[in-house]
Protein backbone atom coordinates (compact mmCIF):
# COMPACT_ATOMS: atom_id res chain seq x y z
CA UNK A 1 0.00 0.00 0.00
CA UNK A 2 0.88 3.22 -0.25
CA UNK A 3 -0.19 5.17 2.17
CA UNK A 4 1.39 2.44 4.64
CA UNK A 5 4.69 2.81 2.79
CA UNK A 6 4.84 6.25 3.01
CA UNK A 7 4.06 6.22 6.43
CA UNK A 8 6.79 3.95 7.19
CA UNK A 9 9.62 5.29 5.01
CA UNK A 10 12.23 7.72 6.77
CA UNK A 11 11.57 11.48 5.84
CA UNK A 12 13.86 12.97 2.85
CA UNK A 13 16.22 14.90 3.96
CA UNK A 14 15.74 19.01 3.37
CA UNK A 15 17.21 19.58 0.66
CA UNK A 16 19.01 22.80 0.34
CA UNK A 17 19.67 24.67 -3.44
CA UNK A 18 22.71 23.01 -3.40
CA UNK A 19 21.66 19.27 -3.27
CA UNK A 20 19.50 19.74 -5.77
CA UNK A 21 22.52 20.59 -8.31
CA UNK A 22 23.56 17.81 -6.99
CA UNK A 23 20.82 15.55 -8.28
CA UNK A 24 20.96 17.75 -11.58
CA UNK A 25 21.12 15.16 -13.44
CA UNK A 26 17.19 14.65 -13.55
CA UNK A 27 17.04 18.52 -15.12
CA UNK A 28 16.41 19.10 -18.33
CA UNK A 29 19.47 19.50 -20.55
CA UNK A 30 20.44 23.26 -20.84
CA UNK A 31 23.60 23.30 -23.34
CA UNK A 32 23.76 20.24 -25.50
CA UNK A 33 26.63 19.52 -27.69
CA UNK A 34 27.22 16.56 -30.36
CA UNK A 35 30.06 15.62 -32.20
CA UNK A 36 31.60 18.81 -32.05
CA UNK A 37 35.15 19.50 -34.16
CA UNK A 38 36.93 22.04 -34.37
CA UNK A 39 40.10 22.82 -36.44
CA UNK A 40 43.11 24.84 -35.83
CA UNK A 41 44.51 25.13 -39.44
CA UNK A 42 46.51 21.48 -38.64
CA UNK A 43 45.53 21.49 -35.16
CA UNK A 44 42.12 19.31 -34.49
CA UNK A 45 41.15 20.93 -30.90
CA UNK A 46 38.38 19.78 -30.72
CA UNK A 47 37.55 15.87 -31.52
CA UNK A 48 34.16 14.22 -31.52
CA UNK A 49 32.92 16.07 -28.20
CA UNK A 50 29.71 15.32 -26.96
CA UNK A 51 28.77 17.13 -23.62
CA UNK A 52 24.94 17.27 -22.09
CA UNK A 53 25.15 20.11 -19.41
CA UNK A 54 21.64 20.12 -17.42
CA UNK A 55 19.92 23.09 -16.15
CA UNK A 56 21.48 24.22 -12.62
CA UNK A 57 24.56 21.89 -13.11
CA UNK A 58 27.96 22.49 -12.09
CA UNK A 59 30.30 21.04 -14.65
CA UNK A 60 34.24 21.69 -14.11
CA UNK A 61 36.58 21.07 -17.32
CA UNK A 62 39.85 20.16 -16.15
CA UNK A 63 43.06 18.91 -18.23
CA UNK A 64 46.39 20.02 -19.29
CA UNK A 65 47.19 23.13 -21.13
CA UNK A 66 46.10 22.53 -24.99
CA UNK A 67 44.11 20.02 -24.14
CA UNK A 68 41.12 22.24 -25.81
CA UNK A 69 39.34 22.90 -22.95
CA UNK A 70 39.22 26.70 -23.16
CA UNK A 71 37.92 26.42 -26.76
CA UNK A 72 35.14 23.86 -25.81
CA UNK A 73 34.23 26.88 -23.41
CA UNK A 74 34.42 29.72 -26.15
CA UNK A 75 32.35 27.16 -28.56
CA UNK A 76 29.58 27.33 -26.41
CA UNK A 77 28.65 31.34 -27.24
CA UNK A 78 30.23 30.95 -30.53
CA UNK A 79 33.22 32.77 -29.67
CA UNK A 80 34.58 29.90 -31.45
CA UNK A 81 33.13 29.15 -34.39
CA UNK A 82 32.55 25.02 -34.44
CA UNK A 83 33.32 22.92 -38.42
CA UNK A 84 31.29 20.41 -37.24
CA UNK A 85 28.83 19.14 -35.29
CA UNK A 86 25.90 20.74 -33.18
CA UNK A 87 25.19 23.05 -30.33
CA UNK A 88 22.06 23.59 -28.36
CA UNK A 89 21.30 26.53 -26.01
CA UNK A 90 18.07 25.75 -24.41
CA UNK A 91 16.86 23.82 -27.10
CA UNK A 92 17.95 26.39 -29.89
CA UNK A 93 20.91 25.56 -32.30
CA UNK A 94 23.40 28.36 -31.94
CA UNK A 95 22.50 30.34 -35.08
CA UNK A 96 25.03 31.84 -37.40
CA UNK A 97 27.01 35.22 -37.06
CA UNK A 98 23.70 38.02 -36.67
CA UNK A 99 21.14 39.44 -34.55
CA UNK A 100 20.26 35.92 -33.58
CA UNK A 101 23.10 34.75 -32.06
CA UNK A 102 23.70 38.00 -30.35
CA UNK A 103 20.37 37.34 -28.58
CA UNK A 104 21.67 33.82 -27.76
CA UNK A 105 24.75 34.66 -26.74
CA UNK A 106 22.58 37.97 -24.12
CA UNK A 107 21.35 34.41 -22.29
CA UNK A 108 24.95 33.45 -21.75
CA UNK A 109 27.03 35.02 -19.27
CA UNK A 110 31.13 34.48 -20.26
CA UNK A 111 33.91 35.38 -17.16
CA UNK A 112 37.14 35.56 -19.21
CA UNK A 113 40.86 35.06 -18.00
CA UNK A 114 41.92 38.18 -18.23
CA UNK A 115 38.53 39.66 -16.79
CA UNK A 116 38.14 41.69 -20.02
CA UNK A 117 36.13 44.95 -18.18
CA UNK A 118 35.37 47.73 -20.31
CA UNK A 119 38.53 49.71 -19.89
CA UNK A 120 36.49 52.97 -20.45
CA UNK A 121 33.84 52.52 -18.39
CA UNK A 122 33.28 52.74 -14.82
CA UNK A 123 32.60 50.01 -12.74
CA UNK A 124 28.84 50.22 -12.42
CA UNK A 125 28.86 51.07 -16.00
CA UNK A 126 30.04 48.19 -16.73
CA UNK A 127 27.86 46.33 -15.44
CA UNK A 128 24.80 48.57 -16.67
CA UNK A 129 25.63 48.78 -20.37
CA UNK A 130 24.24 45.14 -21.39
CA UNK A 131 21.28 45.50 -20.00
CA UNK A 132 20.67 49.10 -21.21
CA UNK A 133 21.94 48.87 -24.94
CA UNK A 134 21.08 44.73 -25.34
CA UNK A 135 18.14 44.50 -23.47
CA UNK A 136 17.22 48.05 -23.65
CA UNK A 137 15.84 47.77 -20.11
CA UNK A 138 14.58 51.28 -18.36
CA UNK A 139 18.17 52.93 -16.37
CA UNK A 140 16.68 53.13 -13.16
CA UNK A 141 15.57 49.59 -12.68
CA UNK A 142 19.39 48.47 -13.94
CA UNK A 143 21.37 50.61 -11.87
CA UNK A 144 19.34 49.11 -8.81
CA UNK A 145 20.34 45.90 -10.11
CA UNK A 146 23.68 46.53 -10.91
CA UNK A 147 24.05 48.10 -7.10
CA UNK A 148 23.02 45.04 -5.86
CA UNK A 149 25.22 42.73 -8.05
CA UNK A 150 28.31 44.73 -6.78
CA UNK A 151 27.35 44.67 -2.93
CA UNK A 152 26.66 40.81 -3.51
CA UNK A 153 30.16 40.00 -5.08
CA UNK A 154 31.59 42.14 -2.61
CA UNK A 155 32.85 45.39 -4.84
CA UNK A 156 29.62 47.89 -4.12
CA UNK A 157 31.79 50.52 -2.96
CA UNK A 158 34.00 50.64 -6.47
CA UNK A 159 31.13 51.49 -8.54
CA UNK A 160 31.97 54.90 -9.65
CA UNK A 161 35.78 53.46 -10.17
CA UNK A 162 37.43 52.51 -13.27
CA UNK A 163 38.76 48.99 -13.77
CA UNK A 164 42.53 50.09 -13.72
CA UNK A 165 41.89 51.07 -9.91
CA UNK A 166 40.68 48.05 -8.44
CA UNK A 167 42.79 44.91 -8.01
CA UNK A 168 42.56 41.52 -9.94
CA UNK A 169 40.14 40.22 -7.89
CA UNK A 170 37.94 42.75 -7.29
CA UNK A 171 38.26 43.25 -11.46
CA UNK A 172 37.12 39.64 -11.74
CA UNK A 173 34.26 40.06 -8.82
CA UNK A 174 33.25 43.05 -11.83
CA UNK A 175 33.05 40.59 -14.36
CA UNK A 176 31.02 37.85 -12.38
CA UNK A 177 28.68 40.62 -11.67
CA UNK A 178 28.11 42.10 -15.38
CA UNK A 179 27.58 38.71 -16.41
CA UNK A 180 24.69 38.25 -14.04
CA UNK A 181 23.53 41.58 -14.99
CA UNK A 182 22.15 40.11 -18.12
CA UNK A 183 19.94 37.16 -16.25
CA UNK A 184 21.70 34.62 -18.08
CA UNK A 185 20.63 30.78 -18.10
CA UNK A 186 24.22 29.45 -18.22
CA UNK A 187 27.66 30.73 -17.07
CA UNK A 188 30.75 29.85 -18.32
CA UNK A 189 33.96 30.62 -16.55
CA UNK A 190 37.15 31.03 -19.29
CA UNK A 191 40.41 29.60 -16.79
CA UNK A 192 38.65 32.66 -13.99
CA UNK A 193 41.38 32.38 -11.96
CA UNK A 194 44.56 31.97 -13.68
CA UNK A 195 45.55 35.58 -14.08
CA UNK A 196 45.23 36.38 -10.12
CA UNK A 197 47.42 36.96 -7.14
CA UNK A 198 47.06 33.88 -5.31
CA UNK A 199 45.82 35.68 -2.11
CA UNK A 200 43.05 37.39 -4.47
CA UNK A 201 42.31 33.56 -6.03
CA UNK A 202 39.81 32.53 -2.89
CA UNK A 203 37.84 35.74 -2.89
CA UNK A 204 36.96 34.89 -6.46
CA UNK A 205 36.11 31.26 -5.94
CA UNK A 206 34.08 31.82 -2.92
CA UNK A 207 31.75 33.97 -5.30
CA UNK A 208 31.71 31.53 -7.48
CA UNK A 209 30.56 29.00 -4.87
CA UNK A 210 27.58 31.10 -4.27
CA UNK A 211 26.38 31.10 -7.45
CA UNK A 212 26.65 27.45 -7.48
CA UNK A 213 24.60 26.90 -4.42
CA UNK A 214 21.87 29.16 -5.50
CA UNK A 215 21.63 27.02 -8.34
CA UNK A 216 23.23 28.45 -11.26
CA UNK A 217 24.48 25.69 -14.54
CA UNK A 218 27.57 26.92 -14.63
CA UNK A 219 30.51 25.42 -16.57
CA UNK A 220 33.91 26.50 -15.76
CA UNK A 221 37.33 25.57 -16.89
CA UNK A 222 39.87 25.88 -13.79
CA UNK A 223 42.66 24.55 -12.48
CA UNK A 224 41.57 24.82 -8.97
CA UNK A 225 41.12 21.35 -7.68
CA UNK A 226 39.62 22.81 -4.49
CA UNK A 227 36.75 24.49 -5.98
CA UNK A 228 36.12 21.28 -8.82
CA UNK A 229 36.04 19.03 -5.07
CA UNK A 230 33.75 21.08 -3.19
CA UNK A 231 31.36 22.91 -6.21
CA UNK A 232 31.29 20.71 -9.26
CA UNK A 233 28.49 18.15 -9.88
CA UNK A 234 30.96 16.76 -12.69
CA UNK A 235 33.94 17.04 -13.55
CA UNK A 236 34.95 16.44 -17.02
CA UNK A 237 38.85 15.20 -17.83
CA UNK A 238 40.02 16.50 -21.07
CA UNK A 239 43.60 15.85 -22.91
CA UNK A 240 44.04 16.22 -26.51
CA UNK A 241 40.68 17.38 -27.69
CA UNK A 242 39.16 14.84 -26.43
CA UNK A 243 36.42 14.47 -23.09
CA UNK A 244 38.86 11.22 -21.42
CA UNK A 245 37.00 11.00 -18.63
CA UNK A 246 33.76 12.60 -16.84
CA UNK A 247 32.99 11.79 -13.33
CA UNK A 248 31.70 12.97 -9.95
CA UNK A 249 34.60 14.60 -8.23
CA UNK A 250 34.73 12.23 -5.47
CA UNK A 251 34.95 9.41 -8.12
CA UNK A 252 37.52 10.96 -10.13
CA UNK A 253 39.57 12.39 -7.67
CA UNK A 254 39.93 9.44 -5.69
CA UNK A 255 39.72 6.78 -8.28
CA UNK A 256 40.49 8.18 -11.84
CA UNK A 257 39.92 5.82 -14.42
CA UNK A 258 42.32 6.79 -17.04
CA UNK A 259 46.01 6.90 -17.49
CA UNK A 260 45.90 10.19 -18.33
CA UNK A 261 44.04 11.06 -15.69
CA UNK A 262 46.23 9.57 -13.47
CA UNK A 263 49.16 10.77 -14.57
CA UNK A 264 47.87 14.60 -15.26
CA UNK A 265 46.26 14.43 -11.02
CA UNK A 266 49.89 12.84 -9.93
CA UNK A 267 51.61 16.39 -11.08
CA UNK A 268 49.48 18.69 -9.93
CA UNK A 269 47.92 17.22 -6.38
CA UNK A 270 51.28 15.87 -5.09
CA UNK A 271 53.65 18.14 -4.41
CA UNK B 1 55.15 93.87 -45.53
CA UNK B 2 53.03 94.98 -43.85
CA UNK B 3 51.28 97.08 -46.69
CA UNK B 4 50.53 93.61 -48.19
CA UNK B 5 47.64 93.15 -45.48
CA UNK B 6 46.78 96.79 -45.20
CA UNK B 7 45.89 96.39 -49.00
CA UNK B 8 44.68 93.20 -49.14
CA UNK B 9 42.80 92.66 -46.22
CA UNK B 10 39.61 91.63 -47.58
CA UNK B 11 41.36 88.91 -50.12
CA UNK B 12 43.23 87.76 -47.80
CA UNK B 13 40.56 87.23 -45.07
CA UNK B 14 38.08 86.01 -48.29
CA UNK B 15 40.86 83.15 -48.59
CA UNK B 16 41.24 82.21 -45.14
CA UNK B 17 37.73 82.06 -43.98
CA UNK B 18 38.06 79.95 -47.81
CA UNK B 19 40.30 77.50 -46.33
CA UNK B 20 38.63 77.21 -43.24
CA UNK B 21 35.74 76.49 -44.40
CA UNK B 22 37.08 74.37 -46.63
CA UNK B 23 39.09 72.70 -43.47
CA UNK B 24 36.14 72.26 -41.58
CA UNK B 25 33.85 70.44 -43.86
CA UNK B 26 36.16 68.62 -45.60
CA UNK B 27 37.32 67.83 -41.79
CA UNK B 28 34.19 66.36 -40.50
CA UNK B 29 33.05 64.80 -43.62
CA UNK B 30 36.45 62.76 -44.18
CA UNK B 31 36.31 61.64 -40.39
CA UNK B 32 33.00 60.48 -40.43
CA UNK B 33 33.67 58.71 -43.94
CA UNK B 34 37.13 57.52 -42.60
CA UNK B 35 35.61 55.79 -39.55
CA UNK B 36 32.70 54.42 -41.93
CA UNK B 37 35.20 52.59 -43.97
CA UNK B 38 37.26 51.36 -41.35
CA UNK B 39 34.31 50.00 -39.82
CA UNK B 40 33.62 47.96 -43.21
CA UNK B 41 37.67 46.74 -43.23
CA UNK B 42 36.73 45.57 -39.85
CA UNK B 43 33.31 44.43 -40.65
CA UNK B 44 32.49 40.40 -40.57
CA UNK B 45 30.60 40.77 -43.40
CA UNK B 46 33.09 39.75 -46.48
CA UNK B 47 31.72 42.35 -49.31
CA UNK B 48 32.09 45.18 -46.67
CA UNK B 49 35.66 44.70 -46.37
CA UNK B 50 36.33 43.96 -49.95
CA UNK B 51 34.52 47.48 -50.45
CA UNK B 52 37.05 48.96 -47.26
CA UNK B 53 40.18 47.56 -49.41
CA UNK B 54 39.08 48.70 -52.80
CA UNK B 55 38.34 52.02 -51.65
CA UNK B 56 41.34 52.59 -49.84
CA UNK B 57 43.57 51.55 -52.00
CA UNK B 58 42.26 53.62 -55.11
CA UNK B 59 41.86 56.86 -53.11
CA UNK B 60 45.55 56.45 -50.98
CA UNK B 61 46.90 55.49 -54.38
CA UNK B 62 45.63 58.13 -56.89
CA UNK B 63 47.14 61.46 -56.95
CA UNK B 64 45.00 64.17 -55.81
CA UNK B 65 45.13 66.45 -58.39
CA UNK B 66 43.42 63.44 -60.20
CA UNK B 67 40.49 63.19 -58.32
CA UNK B 68 40.22 66.85 -58.10
CA UNK B 69 39.73 66.25 -61.91
CA UNK B 70 37.92 63.64 -61.89
CA UNK B 71 35.51 65.19 -59.42
CA UNK B 72 35.53 68.68 -61.40
CA UNK B 73 35.30 67.42 -65.26
CA UNK B 74 33.23 63.99 -64.12
CA UNK B 75 30.81 65.18 -62.58
CA UNK B 76 29.38 67.72 -64.33
CA UNK B 77 29.25 64.95 -67.38
CA UNK B 78 26.91 62.77 -65.06
CA UNK B 79 24.91 65.74 -64.15
CA UNK B 80 25.75 66.34 -61.02
CA UNK B 81 25.94 70.33 -61.21
CA UNK B 82 27.49 71.37 -57.84
CA UNK B 83 29.48 74.30 -56.82
CA UNK B 84 33.37 74.32 -57.04
CA UNK B 85 33.76 74.25 -53.94
CA UNK B 86 30.78 71.29 -53.49
CA UNK B 87 33.57 70.23 -55.72
CA UNK B 88 36.51 70.97 -53.81
CA UNK B 89 34.86 69.22 -50.78
CA UNK B 90 34.18 66.05 -52.50
CA UNK B 91 37.38 65.04 -54.19
CA UNK B 92 39.13 66.56 -50.71
CA UNK B 93 37.17 64.42 -48.24
CA UNK B 94 37.28 61.39 -50.11
CA UNK B 95 41.12 61.48 -50.65
CA UNK B 96 41.62 61.96 -46.75
CA UNK B 97 38.84 59.60 -46.23
CA UNK B 98 41.19 56.94 -47.19
CA UNK B 99 44.28 57.75 -44.90
CA UNK B 100 42.06 58.60 -41.64
CA UNK B 101 40.52 55.07 -42.09
CA UNK B 102 43.80 53.23 -42.20
CA UNK B 103 45.01 55.49 -38.66
CA UNK B 104 41.60 54.57 -37.38
CA UNK B 105 41.99 50.90 -37.98
CA UNK B 106 45.69 51.19 -36.57
CA UNK B 107 43.91 52.99 -33.58
CA UNK B 108 41.17 49.38 -33.72
CA UNK B 109 44.44 47.37 -33.49
CA UNK B 110 45.29 48.85 -30.29
CA UNK B 111 42.30 47.66 -28.52
CA UNK B 112 42.66 44.88 -26.81
CA UNK B 113 40.70 41.51 -28.64
CA UNK B 114 39.06 41.12 -25.07
CA UNK B 115 37.13 44.03 -24.98
CA UNK B 116 34.95 43.15 -28.39
CA UNK B 117 34.85 39.63 -27.01
CA UNK B 118 33.48 40.83 -24.17
CA UNK B 119 30.86 42.86 -25.82
CA UNK B 120 29.89 39.90 -28.10
CA UNK B 121 29.61 37.96 -24.99
CA UNK B 122 26.87 40.11 -23.71
CA UNK B 123 24.92 40.04 -26.76
CA UNK B 124 26.05 43.52 -27.99
CA UNK B 125 25.42 43.41 -32.08
CA UNK B 126 28.66 44.57 -34.63
CA UNK B 127 27.90 47.87 -34.79
CA UNK B 128 27.06 48.23 -30.85
CA UNK B 129 30.35 46.27 -30.02
CA UNK B 130 32.28 48.90 -32.34
CA UNK B 131 30.85 51.88 -30.93
CA UNK B 132 30.27 51.91 -27.15
CA UNK B 133 33.84 49.46 -26.79
CA UNK B 134 36.15 49.36 -29.57
CA UNK B 135 36.05 52.68 -31.08
CA UNK B 136 36.38 54.81 -27.76
CA UNK B 137 39.61 53.07 -27.11
CA UNK B 138 40.76 53.44 -30.50
CA UNK B 139 40.70 56.92 -30.57
CA UNK B 140 43.26 58.05 -28.49
CA UNK B 141 45.86 55.41 -30.46
CA UNK B 142 44.09 57.23 -33.23
CA UNK B 143 44.34 61.02 -32.67
CA UNK B 144 48.12 62.09 -33.44
CA UNK B 145 47.66 59.97 -37.23
CA UNK B 146 44.45 61.72 -37.89
CA UNK B 147 45.98 65.13 -36.86
CA UNK B 148 49.25 64.58 -38.99
CA UNK B 149 46.18 63.85 -42.05
CA UNK B 150 44.59 66.35 -41.05
CA UNK B 151 47.27 69.15 -41.36
CA UNK B 152 48.18 67.67 -44.83
CA UNK B 153 44.14 67.90 -45.52
CA UNK B 154 44.65 71.68 -44.96
CA UNK B 155 47.29 72.00 -47.11
CA UNK B 156 46.38 69.84 -49.68
CA UNK B 157 43.32 72.44 -50.19
CA UNK B 158 45.54 74.37 -51.94
CA UNK B 159 44.85 72.65 -54.63
CA UNK B 160 41.26 73.48 -54.53
CA UNK B 161 42.66 77.25 -55.86
CA UNK B 162 42.99 75.70 -59.19
CA UNK B 163 39.33 74.87 -59.34
CA UNK B 164 38.06 78.01 -59.29
CA UNK B 165 37.81 77.63 -55.48
CA UNK B 166 38.58 80.67 -53.31
CA UNK B 167 41.11 79.83 -50.47
CA UNK B 168 44.42 81.33 -49.43
CA UNK B 169 46.61 80.02 -51.48
CA UNK B 170 44.76 81.24 -54.64
CA UNK B 171 44.89 84.81 -53.13
CA UNK B 172 49.12 84.94 -53.82
CA UNK B 173 48.65 85.03 -57.52
CA UNK B 174 46.00 87.82 -57.55
CA UNK B 175 48.66 90.12 -55.33
CA UNK B 176 51.74 89.14 -56.89
CA UNK B 177 50.23 89.83 -60.12
CA UNK B 178 49.24 93.40 -58.24
CA UNK B 179 52.65 94.03 -57.87
CA UNK B 180 53.81 92.95 -54.64
CA UNK B 181 56.35 91.35 -53.71
CA UNK B 182 55.95 88.08 -53.65
CA UNK B 183 58.12 86.64 -50.52
CA UNK B 184 56.03 88.74 -48.46
CA UNK B 185 52.82 88.03 -50.30
CA UNK B 186 53.88 84.31 -49.11
CA UNK B 187 55.20 84.59 -45.95
CA UNK B 188 51.23 86.10 -44.77
CA UNK B 189 49.56 83.10 -46.54
CA UNK B 190 52.11 80.48 -44.39
CA UNK B 191 51.23 82.68 -41.69
CA UNK B 192 47.56 81.88 -42.38
CA UNK B 193 48.05 78.33 -42.64
CA UNK B 194 50.26 78.46 -39.17
CA UNK B 195 47.16 79.63 -37.61
CA UNK B 196 44.86 77.34 -38.91
CA UNK B 197 46.84 74.46 -38.42
CA UNK B 198 48.18 74.90 -35.06
CA UNK B 199 44.45 75.86 -33.66
CA UNK B 200 44.00 72.29 -34.94
CA UNK B 201 47.00 70.88 -33.27
CA UNK B 202 46.17 72.01 -30.08
CA UNK B 203 42.42 70.75 -30.36
CA UNK B 204 43.85 67.20 -31.16
CA UNK B 205 46.20 67.54 -28.32
CA UNK B 206 43.39 68.46 -25.73
CA UNK B 207 41.40 65.64 -27.75
CA UNK B 208 43.97 62.92 -27.01
CA UNK B 209 44.16 63.73 -23.01
CA UNK B 210 40.61 63.48 -22.95
CA UNK B 211 40.60 59.86 -24.92
CA UNK B 212 43.34 58.88 -22.35
CA UNK B 213 42.34 55.31 -20.94
CA UNK B 214 43.87 53.81 -17.90
CA UNK B 215 44.65 49.86 -18.39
Amino acid sequence: MTTDASDTAPKPPVLTKRDIGKDAHSGEPLVVLENVNKHFGALHVLQDIDLTIHRGEVVVVIGPSGSGKSTLCRTINRLEAIDGGRITIDGNLLPQEGRELARLRSDVGMVFQSFNLFAHKTVLQNVTLGPLKVRREKADVVTRRAHELLDRVGVGSQADKYPAQLSGGQQQRVAIARALAMEPKVMLFDEPTSALDPEMINEVLEVMRDLAREGMTMVVVTHEMGFARSAANRVIFMADGRIVEENTPDEFFSNPRSDRARDFLSKILHH
Amino acid sequence: MLEVIQDNWDLLQDGFVGTLKLTVVCGIASLLLGTLIAACRVSPVPPLRWFGAAYVNLFRNTPLTLIFFAVALGFPKLRFNFSFFQFAVIALSTYTAAFICEAIRSGINTVPIGQAEAARSLGMSFTQTLSQIVLPQAGRAAVPPIGSLLIAMVRNSAIASAFNTTELMGTSSTMIENGYKSLWVLVWIAIGYLIITLTMSALLAALEKKLAVVR
